[in-house]
């Protein structure tokens, strides 16, 4: 079918052959998926299209591949499931990619026309389910409108801030004819997403700027998503400002830049957590002040102006008051802000950030990351920092949610966006190997580590077989600490120590599942360490292997701890760089 | 708190209202009420919602409603420039001895006899918000069996249209594998 290429319009065909060339026309290279009753015609056609499908395990799998070769590439995702079941599991993908802002299109087999609502075999209302948590989403049941609803589809999930966008087809609409005609153009009176800033408010921005003392650039999502790096370092260097980048940012600044404070929040550094709170300008780029940054709203960076840049008018003032107020695209925001304070200093004037950067420089070396080793078993933060070490900057590393994910975000040391994967927003559980798969259908010339815990592992390692079938060789690195490790240190801090259906008995004594052996089972390679001598050989190891996926499991001590840390709903004011250990701020330096 | 009309034009086509109903309730916004019709233009509906909020939710009230795709625009509508009605229809208990004093109410207010029954009267009444609570009040002692009132339509004063330069639409190019920004 695609081999016909050039007369592509007009043509008499079904509605999965439009269906399919729609995909094809629109740009999808690949597909996760996985077939169904009525998702079936759309798989004939799909059978000798130069689309690639890759064949996953669970739905859920299919739409986390979507999102981390999304992630990865900045091209759109693409996951494809039957009607009801197939599309129910993937709500909780379409949910995380909502929050993400990652650009994916979800298409879904709906029961045909005439039963839908009649309580069909495998039919659920998945556009009456999704509505809340897509972009936008679309039922056709007339084959004719195939066409330009896929355009539509690729064009909002793409543009603007992107996101999820759920594209339902009757099992009617795929078997009737009908005339494919890709559009020439696409009509959407109320889609038009603002990327270009105004110029009084970059002005307003630029001013605050000059006038402040302690500014902090604080780094969203946003800037990964408008590819807005280079801009950013540009600003950050020409002015001497600090930098925070948020969980979705990790990797938009070099972890080793001297302005960088960290990541800010209820796991933050110190010196990235204090940057926010004793600021007194904040100039957000493409964040939304999460509640997980922000800690208690009413005491969060009290003496703090605020310049908010966003794509999405929504996400201005939503939590925050604001004082300059900037809708657009990171990328051109930054480059804006670069010309407006170049300009500034041309004629002389520049920021007096002196205090501050020295007060900020104070915090970060008496207050860095750090761990205490066990005196016996493995420390999970340094399995990470060799895995970082040892893998390099250029890999790319995701993670599921939980004491693994804090410590990576730690400890990897990022220096190139796009290189971190994560479920942030939603905390979905389970989202490293079906993401990392993804990442690496999208950078197969890549290094892709899925740093996952014990927990979210045994969520969807069902995609090993899939890695392994499709020649995807991911590396899965566990940190297996026998427990759903997260929880249990909330327990340990706010529940007496009461580990109430903590403990999943992947350690010594039960072993179960022995990952080692699972590995094998899906025809991956599966490696085991248990302790710090042995880290780098496992992981060099590790890397050795590149034709098949290779699963090590770390097995580390069960009680460290992610720290820092601000308990849910406290101040930043009082977080705590180790069990009961407050840090002590000489304000006088400021 | 305090009451704010809101005009939304809306791209005709299945599951918009759905969508606003659940955007409401997903982000905990009261509606007080909301009226749904067509315009002028085939292709697009028109909502009057009237929301009790403060003026920072009404902003993102806005916000969020503006980022619908199927959103094309809202207006707010400020009660001294615009005019509002609702339509309200009511039974009432009326006997050959009660008939003529409702009736008097039915007169003052400029209301309709829609229906008569022999123990009973409908009437039909449009207006303001207000005016259908005094009417109600004065009402109420004769005793009220049924009513159903609409939600409020509204509409700007002046020779202005709020859908002018809104339907013009504007062509996108179609995306090919494009990478984001």
């Amino acid at each position: 079918m695609t081999e016909q290429g050039g007369n592509r319009s007009g043509t008499q065909v079904t509605g999965a052959q439009s269906l399919i060339m729609s995909l094809e026309s629109a740009g999808a290279e690949n597909i996760f998926g996985i077939p169904g009753g009525a998702i079936l015609p759309a798989y004939d056609p799909l059978y000798d299209s130069k689309i690639r499908h890759i064949l996953v395990r669970h739905e859920q799998g299919a739409g986390h591949a979507a999102q981390g070769y999304a992630a990865a590439t900045g091209k759109v995702g693409v996951c494809m499931a039957t009607s009801g079941p197939g599309a129910t599991n993937l709500v909780t993908p379409i949910a995380d990619a909502y929050m993400d802002s990652v650009p994916m299109v979800a298409v879904t087999g709906q029961v045909p026309a005439a039963a839908i609502g009649t309580d069909a075999f495998q039919e659920a209302d998945i556009r009456g389910i999704t509505m809340p948590i897509t972009k936008h989403n679309f039922l056709v049941t007339d084959p004719a409108e195939i066409p330009r609803t896929v355009a539509e589809a690729f064009y909002l999930a793409s543009t603007g801030r992107p996101g999820p966008v759920l594209v339902d087809v009757a099992k009617s609409a795929l078997t009737a004819m009908t005339d494919f005609v890709w559009p020439s153009e696409i009509n959407l009176p109320g889609y038009r997403p603002v990327t270009r800033p105004h110029a009084k408010q970059i002005r307003e921005a630029t001013k605050l700027i000059l006038e402040s003392r302690r500014p902090v650039l604080y780094v969203g999502g946003g800037v990964i998503r408008a590819r807005a790096s280079k801009e950013l370092r540009v600003l950050a260097e020409m002015t001497g400002m600090p930098v925070v980048t948020t969980l979705m940012a990790r990797g938009a600044f070099p972890d080793s830049h001297p302005q960088h404070l960290g990541m800010p929040g209820m796991h933050g550094t110190v010196a990235a957590v204090a940057g926010l709170q004793k600021s007194d300008l904040i100039i957000s780029l493409g964040a939304r002040f999460d509640d997980r940054v922000t800690g208690n709203l009413d005491s969060f960076a009290p003496g703090a102006r605020v310049i908010h840049a966003d794509i999405d008018p929504a996400e201005i003032g939503k939590n925050r008051f604001v004082d300059v107020p900037i809708v657009g695209d990171c990328r051109e925001v930054l480059a804006d802000l670069v010309v407006s304070l170049q300009s500034e200093q041309d004629a002389g004037n520049t920021g007096d950030f002196e205090g501050w950067v020295k007060f900020l420089a104070g915090v970060k070396e008496r207050y860095p990351l750090g761990y205490d080793t066990p005196a016996e078993g493995l420390a999970p933060q340094y399995v990470i920092q060799r895995l970082g070490a040892i893998s390099g900057p250029e890999s790319i590393y995701c993670a599921g949610v939980g004491q693994h994910q804090m410590w990576a975000t730690h400890y990897v040391g990022f220096e190139n966006p796009n290189t971190w994967i994560n479920s942030g927003g939603l905390g979905t559980m389970g989202f490293a190997v079906p993401a990392a798969m993804g990442a690496k259908v999208g950078c197969p010339d890549t290094t892709v580590w899925a740093i996952d815990g014990d927990g979210c592992f045994q969520m969807t390692n069902q995609e090993l077989a899939t890695c392994t079938i499709e020649g995807i060789p991911i590396k899965v690195a566990i940190i297996n600490n026998e427990s759903l490790g997260m929880v249990r240190q909330w327990q340990t801090l706010f529940y007496e120590s009461r580990y109430s259906n903590t403990d999943l008995h992947t350690g010594p004594a039960r072993r179960i599942p022995d990952f080692v052996k699972l590995a094998d089972a899906y025809g991956a390679v599966g490696l085991s360490c248990d302790n710090a001598a042995d880290v780098d050989a496992t992981i060099k190891k590790a890397m050795e292997i590149d034709d098949v996926p290779v699963v090590v499991d770390f097995r580390v001590h069960r009680d460290a701890m992610v720290w820092p840390m601000v308990a849910a709903g406290t101040s930043n004011d009082d977080i705590k760089f180790a069990r009961d250990l407050a840090p002590e701020f000489d304000e006088d330096d400021l | 708190m305090s009451i704010h009309t809101l005009s939304v034009l809306v791209e005709n086509k299945p599951g918009v209202l759905a969508r606003i109903a659940g955007l409401f309730s997903r982000r905990g916004f009261n509606i007080d009420s909301l009226a749904v019709g067509p315009t002028e233009h085939p292709d697009i509906s028109r909502m009057t919602i009237v929301v009790n909020v403060e003026e920072i939710a009404l902003e993102q009230v806005t916000k969020q409603l503006n980022k619908l795709i199927e959103v094309i625009k809202i207006v707010e509508l400020d009660g001294r420039e615009a005019i509002e009605r609702e339509l309200l229809l009511v039974k009432v208990k009326a006997d050959v001895e009660t008939r003529s004093q409702v009736l008097d109410v039915v007169q003052l207010f400029k209301a309709r006899v829609v229906d008569v029954a022999t123990d009973a009267i409908t009437l039909e009444v449009t207006g303001n918000s207000a005016k259908l609570a005094d009417f109600l009040r004065v009402l109420e002692p004769f005793g009220i069996r049924e009513l159903v009132q609409s939600g409020l339509v509204a509409i700007g004063r002046g020779p202005r249209s709020i859908s002018e330069r809104t339907l013009r639409p504007v062509p996108v190019p179609v995306p090919n594998a494009k990478v984001i920004a």
